[in-house]
């Protein structure tokens, strides 16, 4: 789980930002400023590692995520991705970054074709990167991928509304790992299974990555389930990385006021426990990121802020032995 | 709650003493699909004292909420339609209740929160006007007194600037902003029953444990009981007093919260509990997953439902449905197996 400084890491996010523009009127539109959805997030993963990034709603995780893979075009910073910067490739190492970066999404129903079979849906990763020589290659190789995820090879003629949505998530994945990522970027993976499917799922990500050594961006507002799946944890709040930190320190000993307060609000399902559990409750919603709190933008509901929080931005600083924290109290 | 001895008996004199507000018997409530009869509840019977907070908790399709609408006599018929049972609250049959007199109860008597805020308000009137509505047909108060109330209604949930948010329009304020408002609507009349149908699922986790204390907290000033239905265990273990688990349409395990918990009467309410990733300690290896799917409710396998999925199903699983029988204390649970699986957990 310790990973050597003198590894590359397979992904290196530095001062990432994606603003969005927010214009007024049709014909004559007015730039009203900008939503920081993301704004100077720096983040790393090793080979085989699994970062968890976690963040309510507005935080920007889901961002990060879509950045990386492309699907939105960062404002600045870097991304790095074995050592050479996704947003300067050039279109045929822009091709290879691809078939190396894998991407499950949240919504089984929403992410799968319906009006293509199993099979087809797996195929694509397989077809656009030219992984295969004959048609019974291809064949053979979705059948193994379905295998792999759990399903049986019959099922490749099937279409997505056959499939139960553990079953759906299990093509997802399968059409994840098709031309063997060393990165896949998961967003949500396992928010809309139920309890008892879930748990199948995290385990099935689980075995696929100690069999072929891939790194993941876990993406999820599931502590207790990012607990389990990540090596560490990133806290994102109103676009910025709140706390980074390997995952036992950062649940057993949070230093972040809103890490502690994020977990303290977790219910844990045990009632021994909850009788004894302290509990601080935050005041007030999320800001509105179009018009975030000056300083620290945890300051408006931070339970230990002052004037100092205000006035300014409190820097990712490292603050025991790879737990860097955010935050002037700290 | 109390389990020490010398006050066990106080405590169950007082538990009988504190009157049964809400007892449902024998429900069976039915949708007509195209894939099939769908029986979405199945024999289930329970009850809610006065001041309890029960939880009604199981995975999608369990018939958790069709349990909820149907005592809330809010079953769209057709395609569903209430077959057998019966739904006693405050000395009536509401199976057998008139409209006019199931409408004077929701609202009145009886009130309930939905998941989503937005859709459950109405887009085109101000909130002052809304949570002003059940006091002017339940209540009969004039306009200026429905309005002053409001007001203080908006301020018990906690609503920042109260008086002004009366003249908002629901789209102004956040999610939990409009779940406080339905809080404020549904506990206007001082309901005898409330209940909360995954209210806080939508809402992310900082919102959802302020607006879980707050329904905590309301419920307990008004002296009203709380029926929370959720998939969410945690929120059960925090805040619930007993806890029912359904699964395939029916009431498998029942009793208090800390008696499930500790030691479950069900495979299926192990199986849920091993499945969540613990938040308090760092695990690594196989999460503890319940194998197979979820049944499909129009194509129920014979004997227990949970059999297919069940690591201790014996022969007589497959062809008898086992009934719900008392395995300790105050605690239920339907399993032929569970003195075995008992022992051996």
């Amino acid at each position: 789980m310790s990973m050597t400084t003198s590894t590359q890491p397979v992904l290196d996010i530095r001062d990432l930002q994606v603003y969005f523009p927010v214009n007024r009127g049709v014909l004559f539109i007015k730039n009203k400023g900008a939503v920081k959805a993301v704004d100077g997030v720096n983040l790393s993963i090793a080979p085989g590692e699994t970062v968890g990034l976690v963040g309510e709603s507005g935080s920007g995780k889901t961002t990060v995520g879509r950045a990386i893979i492309g699907l939105v075009k960062p404002t600045g910073g870097v991304i790095e991705f074995e050592g050479n910067n996704v947003l300067e490739m050039n279109p045929a190492a822009l091709r290879q970054f691809r078939r190396q970066v894998g991407v499950v999404f949240q919504d089984p129903y929403g992410s799968l074709n319906p009006r293509m079979t199993a099979e087809r849906i797996i195929s694509e990763p397989l077809v656009a990167h030219h992984l295969f020589n004959s048609k019974q290659e291809r064949r053979a190789r979705v059948q193994e991928l379905l295998e792999i995820v759990g399903l049986n090879a019959g099922m490749a003629s099937r279409y997505p509304h056959e499939f139960s949505g553990g079953q759906r998530q299990r093509i997802g994945i399968a059409r994840a790992i098709a031309s063997d990522p060393t990165l896949i970027i998961l967003d949500e993976p396992v928010s809309a299974l139920d309890v008892s499917i879930q748990a199948q799922i995290i385990n099935l990500l689980d075995e696929l990555q100690d069999r072929l050594q891939i790194a993941y961006l876990f993406i999820a507002h599931d502590l207790s389930v990012v607990r389990h799946a990540s090596d560490r944890v990133a806290v994102m709040y109103l676009g910025k990385l709140m706390e980074v930190a390997p995952r036992d320190a950062v649940y057993d000993n949070p230093l972040h006021p809103y890490t502690k307060a994020l977990l303290s609000a977790v219910p844990v399902p045990d009632p021994e426990i909850e009788k004894k559990r302290e509990r601080t409750v935050l005041t007030g919603d999320i800001p509105s990121p179009t018009n975030p709190p000056s300083g620290c933008v945890f300051r408006t509901r931070c339970p230990i802020a002052d004037e100092a929080c205000a006035e300014s931005i409190p820097e990712l600083r490292e603050v025991t032995p790879g737990q860097h924290v955010a935050c002037l109290k700290v | 709650m109390t389990t020490q001895t010398n006050t066990e008996n106080d405590a169950a004199a007082s538990a009988d003493s504190a009157s049964t507000i809400l007892e449902v018997k024998n429900l069976s409530t039915q949708f007509r699909t195209r894939a099939g009869l769908v029986k979405a509840v199945d024999d289930v019977s329970f009850s809610v004292k006065e001041r309890e907070v029960l939880a009604i908790v199981g995975e999608s399709g369990c018939g958790k909420s069709v349990t909820a609408l149907s005592v809330m006599g809010l079953i769209p018929t057709p395609p569903g339609e209430i077959v057998g049972g019966e739904i006693m609250f405050g000395g009536k049959d509401l199976l057998k209740a008139s409209d006019e007199e199931m409408q004077e109860i929701r609202g009145g008597q009886m009130g309930m929160i939905f998941q989503e805020p937005m859709t459950s308000l109405n887009p085109v009137m101000t909130i002052g006007k809304q949570v002003a509505e059940p006091l002017r047909i339940h209540l009969g108060l004039s306009k200026t007194a429905a309005r002053v109330r409001a007001g203080e209604l908006l301020s018990l949930v906690g609503l920042p600037d109260p008086l002004e948010k009366l003249d908002d329009y629901p789209h102004q304020m956040s999610g939990g902003q409009r779940q406080r408002v339905m809080i404020a609507m549904a506990m206007s009349c001082e309901p005898k029953l409330l209940i909360a149908d995954e209210a806080t699922t939508a809402l992310d986790v900082t919102v959802q444990a302020q607006v879980l204390e707050l329904l905590i907290r309301v419920t307990e000033e008004f002296g009203t009981a709380l029926i929370i239905i959720t998939h969410n265990l945690g929120i059960v273990a925090r805040y619930a007093h007993r806890v029912n688990v359904m699964y395939a349409g029916k009431i498998r395990e029942s009793g208090t919260a800390a008696d499930v918990y500790k030691k479950p009467g069900h495979p299926y309410t192990a199986g849920l509990l091993s499945s969540v990733p613990n938040l308090m300690q760092s695990t690594s290896g196989k999460l503890q997953s319940i194998e197979g799917e979820i049944p499909d409710l129009t194509d129920l396998p014979s004997g227990c439902a949970f059999a297919p999925r069940c690591p201790y199903v014996q022969d007589r699983c497959r062809l008898e449905d086992p009934p719900l029988e008392n395995v300790g204390g105050d605690h239920i649970s339907a399993c032929w197996e569970s003195a075995q699986f008992r022992g051996t957990t």
